[in-house]
């Protein structure tokens, strides 16, 4: 496999990444793809806010603002941000707890594909009659009543994306539990493995209720069934339990890994361990746990009566106490320690008071009394932006900059990246901080407008000009990313000089079997360990020897696009003869393909100990 | 140990289905997309028990009136028999002994295509004689999903086992495709266990109002 190292074509790139089952590539995959997603999901928050700047705007009409508020919600939520986490857990978690790969290659490489075409297929609604336009929530009472095919895309495209993250989750779960090097015990793995566990198991039991909601909706607006027809007996509230019973845990299986970065990065400028090592894996768990009893938080205002709402306002203010004791465990990390400030360390200094902005609202809004007040006003779209952008946006631009070195083997540019910094943490601070007054003074959220001289002018005037500060951030990033591409400038093994954790112990960007031996883990930080004793990287815990491999394998991508063409035919089905044909064919292409999958064998490939070892003469340049 | 290995009675280990790291991974993962599984169904059922009996009118047929137990237990029956003669070729799986597995296994599909027969018939009896329909009610859907999507698993659950005995017929066993038959004969167990909840919720809970 020494063919590996050598130059490729372009057309033999694009085979190779069409096909690829390595980890590795599969989070490039997932950045290239959440990255772009995340640009179209920032368009049309550029787009929102414009048509907000003044009053009585007529930028956009009122049905195309509906469209563009429910893509930008469901493209940053599912097409953005998961996949972008999604990324570097690919890229980042197996090399830390020292596996050669994941448990489950294929299923990996089909998780991403599906996600893909789930989202290409979405985003095709914009030129195909029109987008979703009821809200990313996509309340069955609303959804049921639009017209055209916006909703139809919104759900076979997530029902299609959702599988995909489905998938991703087991691996994942999988590849932590059986994969870990020897001596990485539970208690000795990195939090962002650790976030990465949590995250994955609440996405295999959250994703579920919203499979079955998204078909019930399905059923009701293509196949004829009465779920959330009133007049046949049909329930709406049972649409907002299923989705909500996703979709908080679904806030957490955000939140949690980028908790997960930042505890990765906080230790290594502090260049101190993370404090209250324990504590800091119990609260990541109870969040997990408790995650899953606050859904109806979501719906104090739907009548589910005085019991219910205390139940659950009590149930959601305690998730304030472990996110409290990260917060200071990540402090107490910082306090007395050696502070580098580098680029993912000012991202992580502003993510404390901003992510607890979003926190302190939370507790706001889950006292069940006072939602009645700031439910469905700009004071929520205030709290979960601080939370969401504060917390998740922000610890992916960290991550970015942090793991990029790993992962292409070359540092970005520092002073663009903290120019980046700044002009997100202030525009992030401009738009949303107003907001939280507006909506207290009234203005409703999911608005295409608003009137003059009802004191909201200025505010959504500071807000729009907060969010050119974010997009001018958006566009520095990608300068850097093309500067720093174009210089290629190679790094070594540890590049910020103060790694802990596996992935710092093997080349950036790794070979394609990570380890050519598995190291020996003695502790939590197991480099910082071996780097204390004087030693320059890992013992290994095992001779040379051959290497297992899986086959890469195109059927990944014919199985996605299979449904990505059933889909078609499931949504033209009742205006065209041809609907019904093609919802068969394209099932036929998925199910074949998988078929195919199951009768011919796949052993993988062996590499030989004698090209691991040629491998090591040719040295490091390779 | 290497999973494509020719095999023999004596090399045979006593957790044939656990010998490798691919075969552990998929043990787990499968467990787990169990749990996946379950929270599905969970969820299939209480929209199933929030719209059990709506339905737009007086005239429509209710729960009360549609199901009728024996047929019911019959189908019960069939299916955990059929989860008892996968027991047996599992047993047979772990004794090397390919031939009275495939048997047992096709047994067991026999069972399983009879389950989905009775299961065709009631359908069919609800929709004709009492129009009892996927579209009729909220009722109707809800029961039609459930149920039906019990019904797609045992029919997915049939394709794959006979997918697995066809590809092995000639090549017998080894310790690359023991755990994809134990893997199968979990997922018919999992279908049994969720089938014994249906016929508890739906049927029996139907019958009492
Ligand atoms: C970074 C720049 C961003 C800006 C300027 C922005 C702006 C907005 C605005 C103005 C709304 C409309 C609020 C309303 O009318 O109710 C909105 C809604 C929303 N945003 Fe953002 N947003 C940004 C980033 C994000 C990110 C990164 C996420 C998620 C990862 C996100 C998730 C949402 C969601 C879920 C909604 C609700 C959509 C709905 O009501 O259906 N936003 N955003
Ligand atoms: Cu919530």
């Amino acid at each position: 496999m020494s063919t590996y190292a050598q130059k490729k074509g372009f057309g033999a790139t694009v085979w190779d990444y069409l096909t690829t089952v390595d980890h590795k590539k599969i989070a490039v995959l997932y950045l290239i793809a959440g990255g772009f997603f995340f640009v179209v999901g920032g368009l049309e928050a550029m787009f929102i806010r414009i048509q907000l700047a003044v009053p009585n705007s007529d930028f956009v009409s009122a049905g195309m603002y509906n469209q563009i508020l429910t893509m930008h919600g469901t493209t940053m939520i599912f097409l953005a941000a998961m996949p972008l986490l999604f990324g570097f857990m690919n890229a980042i978690m197996p090399l830390q707890i020292g596996a050669r790969d994941v448990a489950f290659p294929f299923i990996n490489a089909l998780g991403f594909w599906l996600f893909f075409f789930g989202g290409v297929f979405l985003n095709l609604s914009w030129f195909l009659g029109g987008a979703p336009d009821a809200g990313w929530t996509s309340y069955a009472s609303l959804s049921l009543a639009s017209e055209g095919h916006g909703i139809d895309f919104y759900l076979l495209g997530l029902q299609i994306s959702g599988a995909g993250t489905l998938m991703g989750g087991i691996n994942f779960l999988v590849t932590i539990i059986n994969m870990r090097a020897p001596g990485m015990t539970y208690m000795r793995m990195p939090l962002f493995t650790w976030t990465t566990f949590v995250a994955s198991a609440l996405i295999l039991f959250a994703f579920p209720p919203l499979t079955v909601g998204i078909f019930l909706l399905m059923f009701d607006r293509l196949f004829g069934s009465n779920f959330f027809v009133t007049a046949a007996g049909g329930n709406t509230i049972i649409w907002e339990h299923l989705f909500w019973i996703f979709g908080h845990p679904e806030v957490y299986i955000l939140v949690l890994p980028a908790f997960g970065i930042f505890s990765e990065i906080i230790p290594v400028f502090s260049r101190k361990r993370l404090f209250g090592y324990s504590s800091m894996v119990f609260a990541t768990v109870l969040i997990g746990f408790l995650g899953f009893m606050v859904w109806a938080h979501h719906m104090f205002t739907v009548g589910l009566g005085p019991i219910a709402n205390a139940i659950f306002a009590v149930a959601t203010m305690a998730i304030a106490v472990p996110t409290g004791i990260k917060i200071f465990n990540w402090l107490f990390t910082m306090w007395g320690g050696s502070i580098k400030f580098t680029t993912p360390m000012y991202y992580a200094v502003a993510f404390i008071p901003s992510f607890l902005m979003g926190g302190v609202t939370g507790v706001m809004l889950a006292s069940a009394a006072a939602d009645y007040q700031y439910h469905d006003t700009y004071f929520v779209v205030a709290h979960f932006h601080y939370v969401i952008v504060g917390g998740v946006v922000f610890a992916i631009l960290a991550g970015t900059a942090f793991y990029w070195p790993k992962m292409f083997g070359t540092m970005l540019n520092e002073t663009l990246g903290k120019i980046t910094f700044w002009l997100f943490f202030i525009g992030f601070h401009l738009t949303f901080f107003i907001q939280h007054f507006l909506g207290l003074w009234g203005m409703p959220r999911r608005i295409f407008t608003f009137l003059e001289g009802q004191g909201l002018e200025t505010g959504n005037f500071v807000s729009t000009v907060g969010a050119f500060f974010m997009a001018a951030a958006t566009v520095v990033l990608v300068i850097n990313i093309i500067i720093t591409t174009v210089k290629n400038e190679k790094v070594g093994n540890d590049p910020w000089g103060d790694g802990r954790t596996l992935e710092w112990a093997i080349p950036s960007p790794p070979p394609f079997y990570n380890f050519k031996q598995l190291p020996l883990v003695r502790g939590l930080d197991p480099l910082w360990i071996e780097k204390m004793e004087g030693k320059k990287g890992m013992t290994p815990a095992e001779p040379l020897g051959d290497i297992h491999m899986p086959n890469a394998s195109f059927i990944p991508f014919v199985i996605s696009f299979g449904l990505f063409v059933a889909a078609f035919g499931a949504m033209y089905r009742l205006d065209y003869g041809w609907g019904l044909p093609v919802l068969i064919i394209g099932l036929l292409i998925t199910f074949g393909s998988m078929f195919l999958r199951s009768v011919k064998d796949d052993h993988g490939f062996h590499i030989h100990k004698e090209e691991l070892i040629d491998e090591d003469d040719k040295g490091v340049k390779a | 140990m290497h999973a494509e290995e020719k095999m023999t009675l004596e090399k045979w280990p006593a957790s044939p289905e656990k010998q490798t790291l691919e075969a552990k991974n998929k043990f787990l993962g499968f467990w787990l997309f169990l749990g996946g599984e379950t929270v599905l169904f969970a969820s299939l059922f209480a929209t199933y028990l929030a719209l059990k009996d709506k339905v737009p009118g007086p005239d429509h047929a209710l729960a009360k009136d549609l199901f009728e137990i024996p047929l019911a237990f019959l189908m019960t029956m069939i299916l955990l028999t059929s989860s008892l003669t996968s027991v047996y070729a599992m047993y047979h799986m772990k004794n090397f002994e390919f031939k009275k597995m495939q048997l047992w296994l096709g047994i067991t599909v026999i069972l399983g295509f009879g389950f989905l027969a009775l299961e065709i018939y009631e359908f069919y009896h609800y929709v004709h004689h009492y129009g009892h329909t996927f579209t009729s009610s909220a009722f109707g859907s809800a029961f039609y999903t459930l149920v039906g999507f019990h019904g797609a698993h045992v029919a997915f659950g049939l394709a794959w086992i006979i997918t697995l005995m066809v590809r092995n017929a000639k090549r017998g066993l080894s310790l690359y495709n023991a755990p994809k038959f134990y893997v199968a004969s979990l997922y018919w167990h999992f279908i049994d266990v969720v089938w014994v909840f249906i016929f508890s919720v739906v049927y029996l809970m139907g019958m009492v109002g």
